[in-house]
């Protein structure tokens, strides 16, 4: 215990004095949270259009007021040609351009069927699709308006549609995509600072000559772990809490679910991650290799295999089979789970206990790592 | 009854791979005792320090000190003996009171002790009025003293020196040498390797390693009589050791 404080002490004293890693600590977290939160939220709306109108009749113009009323759509302008509808596309003024023929509102008038053209920008599919989906949304919902005026103007009553779908969504209500991205942002986060520090942390001892010197000490190797680890835990708590403060005030997110469960399980798997840059620093015995194999191998798989970007659910078996060993995965969606749907242990307790095996197992094998003789 | 010999090493050989770097080496030290262990560089020093303070494992044979087994007991060699590594090292980045409180932790120094044993390292160094400079900016020679009194806070009743006067200036030398002597004065064994020649007549005792063999061992004035030549420096007694080691080996090959 003495000689676990003096090296959680010690180690205080190295991160005091070195700018690079406390600035790496305390401001990173932010930054990243503030660029991702906003360049990853997928909220599609404002989407630009400019509205061709060959028809020119109420009917034509009732369908495009539609598109002006929803927030979805922003009109900006109006053009006369498809040269100019083309060219609007080409340097990017508009996403997307509505054609409606001539003939459009005779057609509706006479009851026959109308159709309209839209012309999207496809270079970015995923906006793509989201505007083409509200784009039909818009339509359909103006043609059943039509249809039924019709039915009443030519006798055959009130037809109501027969299916009225009313869909709730649970859990993430608004839609919003940064609801679901800051939680998941917070365990991509805390992986990559957590394994970083770590990274250094045993391999600049051993290019400094004092990892001998510490190992002929009585000091244990799990001593030595804890302690570096308690230095590290105190930064990684701060970031946890100044990440979930800035997901909540700055960016809005619903916090539902108990606030000791989301930092017990962000204290697990904080230290999983502390150790497992411990590990890579004790494999590699060098600082340099130990950073880039720390920011690799947090980075990648918290970010792409964690179900934070890409849900576990729709990825192919093998991403969904390695990613049973990310333990940000666990982490993702203990967050969500408690942000979004403020879920307790009774859901969440696998994943973490999976969270606490997966800290326990790379514990182990740091200490091991360090038991065995220096050649 | 004479006691237990502070470390006793018995057909000792460590092999990497298939290069010996320790071949077949004994040797007992006696407790007080100042052993000088000198060679070359590459003559296999460090490696027999290693095992000797737990840190390697030996190929095979025996090291024993403080009576229990470097190769079985490390924990509790651990336990008994203080070691300056060749590349004596502290940590720049703390200042010299910083250091001497961590390594005071390490050893678990008994909390009560620690200011006294804190004043001993400082005042050993020469640096009771320096306590709060970066030890990154001490000079070779103090902080050479620094990290020798950072190695016996806990007062081990053993300590292994390694190279602890290369790459300092005489007069430092010469300085650092009456600190082993003090230590020896107050009952503590010290190992001390150097590839500097002359230091074994600093040494009760030296033993001459040549390319993991042990080819002379003994007081410095019995090594000079060996090859009867009054006049001669150790640097030479040395070098004619080495030189008729060499002719042996030719021979053998021929
Ligand atoms: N871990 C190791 N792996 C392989 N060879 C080593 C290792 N450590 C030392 N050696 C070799 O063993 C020999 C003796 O080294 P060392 O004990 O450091 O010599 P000295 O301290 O006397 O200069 C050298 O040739 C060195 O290259
Ligand atoms: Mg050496």
């Amino acid at each position: 215990m003495r000689r676990t404080r003096a090296i959680a002490r010690k180690e205080l004293l190295h991160i005091a004095r070195d700018p690079r890693s406390l600035i790496m600590a305390l401001a990173l977290p932010m930054v990243m949270l503030v660029m991702f939160g906003y360049a990853l939220s997928l909220d599609v709306d404002q989407i630009p259009a400019v509205i061709y109108d060959q028809d020119g009749t109420a009917e034509s113009r009732a369908l495009w007021d539609g598109f002006r009323g929803s927030r979805y759509f922003t009109i900006v302008r109006h053009v006369d040609g498809y040269a100019q509808a083309e060219s609007d596309l080409e340097r990017g003024a508009a996403l997307a351009a509505l054609v409606i023929p001539r003939g459009f509102g005779a057609k509706l008038v006479a009851g026959e069927r109308a159709p309209v053209q839209l012309i999207l920008d496809g270079t970015d599919s995923n906006t793509a699709s989201i505007a083409l989906s509200y784009a039909r949304g818009l339509i359909l919902a103006h043609s059943g308006r039509v249809q039924t005026e019709w039915r009443l103007r030519s006798g055959a009553g009130e037809v109501p549609p027969p299916v009225d779908a009313q869909i709730r969504v649970a859990y993430n209500s608004e839609l919003k995509s940064k609801n679901y991205i800051v939680p998941g942002l917070i365990a991509v986060i805390l992986m990559i600072i957590a394994a970083l520090l770590t990274s250094l942390a045993i391999a600049r001892e051993w290019e400094n000559g004092t990892m001998e010197e510490l190992l002929s000490t009585p000091v244990r190797p799990a001593e030595l772990v804890l302690g570096k680890l308690s230095a590290y835990f105190l930064l990684g708590a701060v970031d946890m809490v100044t990440a979930v403060l800035a997901g909540v005030v700055i960016f809005g997110v619903p916090m539902r679910g108990s606030t000791w469960l989301l930092f017990l399980s962000g204290g697990v798997f904080l230290f999983g991650a502390l150790c497992w840059g411990l590990l890579l620093s004790a494999i590699t015995r060098n600082q340099l290799q130990a950073y880039q194999l720390g920011l690799l191998s947090s980075f990648l798989p918290a970010f792409l295999l964690s179900g934070f970007v890409y849900a576990v659910d729709s990825m192919p078996l093998l991403p969904r089979a390695v990613s049973a060993a990310v333990p940000a995965r666990y982490f993702v969606s203990l967050l969500k789970g408690v942000f979004l749907k403020g879920v307790g242990l009774e859901v969440l307790a696998v994943e973490l206990g999976l969270l606490a095996v997966y800290a326990l197992v790379v514990f182990a094998l740091v200490t091991r790592k360090l038991r065995e003789k220096i050649a | 009854m004479r006691a237990e010999p502070a470390v006793v090493i018995e057909n000792l050989v460590k092999r990497f791979g298939s290069f010996v770097a320790v071949d077949h080496v004994s040797l007992e030290v006696a407790r007080g005792e100042i052993f000088g262990f000198l060679g070359p560089n590459g003559a296999g020093k460090s490696t027999t320090i290693r095992i000797l303070c737990g840190l390697l494992a030996p190929t095979s044979g025996r090291a024993v000190v403080q009576g229990f087994d470097a190769g079985s007991q490390p924990e509790l060699v651990k336990a008994h003996i203080g070691y300056m590594s060749q590349r004596f090292s502290l940590y720049n980045d703390l200042t010299v009171e910083e250091n001497i409180e961590f390594f005071s932790g390490v050893y678990g120094v008994a909390p009560e002790r620690r200011e006294d044993r804190k004043a001993y390292a400082l005042r050993m160094a020469g640096l009771e009025g320096h306590r709060g400079v970066m030890t990154g900016l001490l000079a070779g020679g103090w902080k050479q003293r620094l990290a020798l009194g950072c190695a016996i806070l806990h007062e081990p009743p053993v300590i292994f020196l390694d190279e602890p006067t290369s790459g300092v200036d005489p007069v430092a030398r010469r300085a650092f040498w009456d600190l082993i002597h003090d230590l020896s004065d107050a009952g503590q064994t010290v190992f001390v390797t150097t590839h500097h020649m002359d230091e074994a007549e600093y040494c009760h005792r030296a033993a001459l390693m040549y390319r993991g063999r042990v080819i002379a061992l003994g007081a410095p004035a019995e090594l000079k009589a060996e090859l009867k030549d009054d006049a001669a420096t150790m640097e030479d007694v040395f070098v004619r050791l080495i030189e008729r080691e060499n002719a042996a080996d030719t021979g053998h090959r021929a």
